[in-house]
This record gives C-alpha cells, structure tokens and sequence, in this order.
C-alpha cells in the first residue's frame, strides 16, 4: 500500500506532498528517537508524538515510509517544510496511536 | 575517503545531519544495506550525545574496501562513570532533552550493539573521543 492510500483510507491530513508514492510496508510506533533508530525498519509508516526537526533525521535515516503524527497534534510549519525539502512522507491524525495502529494492521492483513 | 564535519552545538535541529551525509555516500558505494544501517544507528547516536552532552565538536567517516571508521569528538564535560554510561537506560540527559525524545540512555548501548570496535577516550571535564570501527563483510 502506498502512502497517499493509507492516508486516503484513513482521512489524514498531508502535511507534505513529497513521498506519497513511497511504499508502506510495516508500522512502527515510538516517541524515543534512540528506540526508533534501532526498531523502525524500512518502509515502516512511523507513529510519533514528536514534531520537532530532529525527527527528520531520524526518519530519514530509518527509510520510515512516512511518519504520521497521531491526536490532532500540530505540526511545526519548521518542521513541515524541511520534511517537504527532504522529500520525507508526514501525515497528520485526529486518531490517537493504538486506533491508527489497529486500523493499519487491518489494512496492511 | 575521508568525510568531515563539523557538530555545531547552535544548530541542534541539524542533529543527524552528517549521519545522514555518511549514509547516502555508504549508499551510492553500493555498500550492503545492514552494513549502512549499522553506521547509521552508531554515528547517529555518537552525533546526538555530541549535541546533547558535549556542546558540540567534529565527526569524521573514513571508508575503505573492508571497513569504515567513525570518529566523533566533543570538547564538552566528558563521561565521568565511563562503565554507568555503558548501562542501557542511564542517562545524565536534562527534562527539556527528554521530552523531545532523547536522553532514554540508549546511545552509547546502540553504538556498542551496532560496531565491531569501539573505543572511548573521555574523562570528566576534558571531553570525549568516540572511535567507532564496522567492517564491511
């Protein structure tokens, strides 16, 4: 499944329209950026709490399919523009992290 | 090849930055892609603590046919319990740090997991030198 269909299904919201075509092969969700680095594979839809720069880095670093951002939280516009300039998938939910998980399981089965 | 850069501790949102410029190079070299993920978690971690603890240095990537060594450098307060800071989940890392997701006490655990070698020069108040050594198979 690819981004924008995960995020279509789900009614997100696009924070970025870059990497909407990436390919969303699993899900990872974790606010503890060192956790990340080592558990999210690629290609996995990341779910954070975390909006702040620092992120990106680690997003990029992983291969995250795209990083969603869970309960309506906004994202910094800082934050949105350098994702959109590294060409890193953000999409933001009115959904908290266990029903984006669950549904994501449902979808990815 | 030899990569330098310089950890600007004014720019804490660039964290990763030279991690990244390391992967990318690693990926055009057709290096395997565990290899790469290793550097990545390693010199991402050695980048980090450099930001958080030691107020900012230099990184260098020196990559050869066989291994690629890692050398982050800090001038900051050093590590004084060396053997403690090895410990998973102990860290001296301030609440601000915490909050935006650091400071779990995972990193110098994940860069002792993610290389083949590590040697670390520190002691309190002189700073700390990270060799980080992964051999590519």
């Amino acid at each position: 499944m690819k981004v924008k269909e995960l995020a279509e299904a789900l009614n997100m919201e696009l924070v970025t329209s870059a990497g909407m075509d990436n390919e969303v092969k699993g899900v990872y969700a974790c606010d503890l950026l060192s956790r990340v680095m080592s558990g999210c594979g690629e290609g996995d839809a990341w779910i954070t709490v975390q909006t702040h720069l620092n992120v990106l880095a680690v997003a990029e670093l992983d291969e995250a399919a795209c990083i969603i951002v869970p309960e309506g939280i906004v994202v910094e516009a800082a934050t949105a523009e350098k994702a959109e300039e590294k060409e890193i998938a953000m999409l933001s939910s009115e959904l908290g992290t266990y029903e984006i998980c669950w549904r994501l399981h449902e979808l990815l089965s | 090849m030899k990569l330098n850069y310089v950890i600007d501790k004014n720019n804490f949102d660039m964290a990763g930055e030279a991690s990244s410029s390391v992967k990318k190079t690693l990926s055009k070299l057709g290096v395997s892609p565990p290899v790469i993920k290793r550097v990545a978690i390693a010199m991402y971690e050695a980048e980090i603590n450099a930001f958080i603890h030691g107020g900012g240095g230099t990184a260098s990537a020196e990559i050869d046919s066989d291994k690629i060594v890692i050398i982050v450098k800090d001038s900051g307060v050093g590590i004084a319990d060396l053997e403690l800071a090895m410990q998973e989940g102990w860290s001296t890392a301030n609440e601000q740090v915490r909050k935006m997701g650091f400071g779990a006490g995972m990193g110098l655990p994940n860069i002792k997991k993610n290389t083949d070698e590590l040697e670390i020069d520190t002691a309190q108040g002189q700073g700390t030198e990270v060799k980080m050594t992964i051999y590519i198979k």
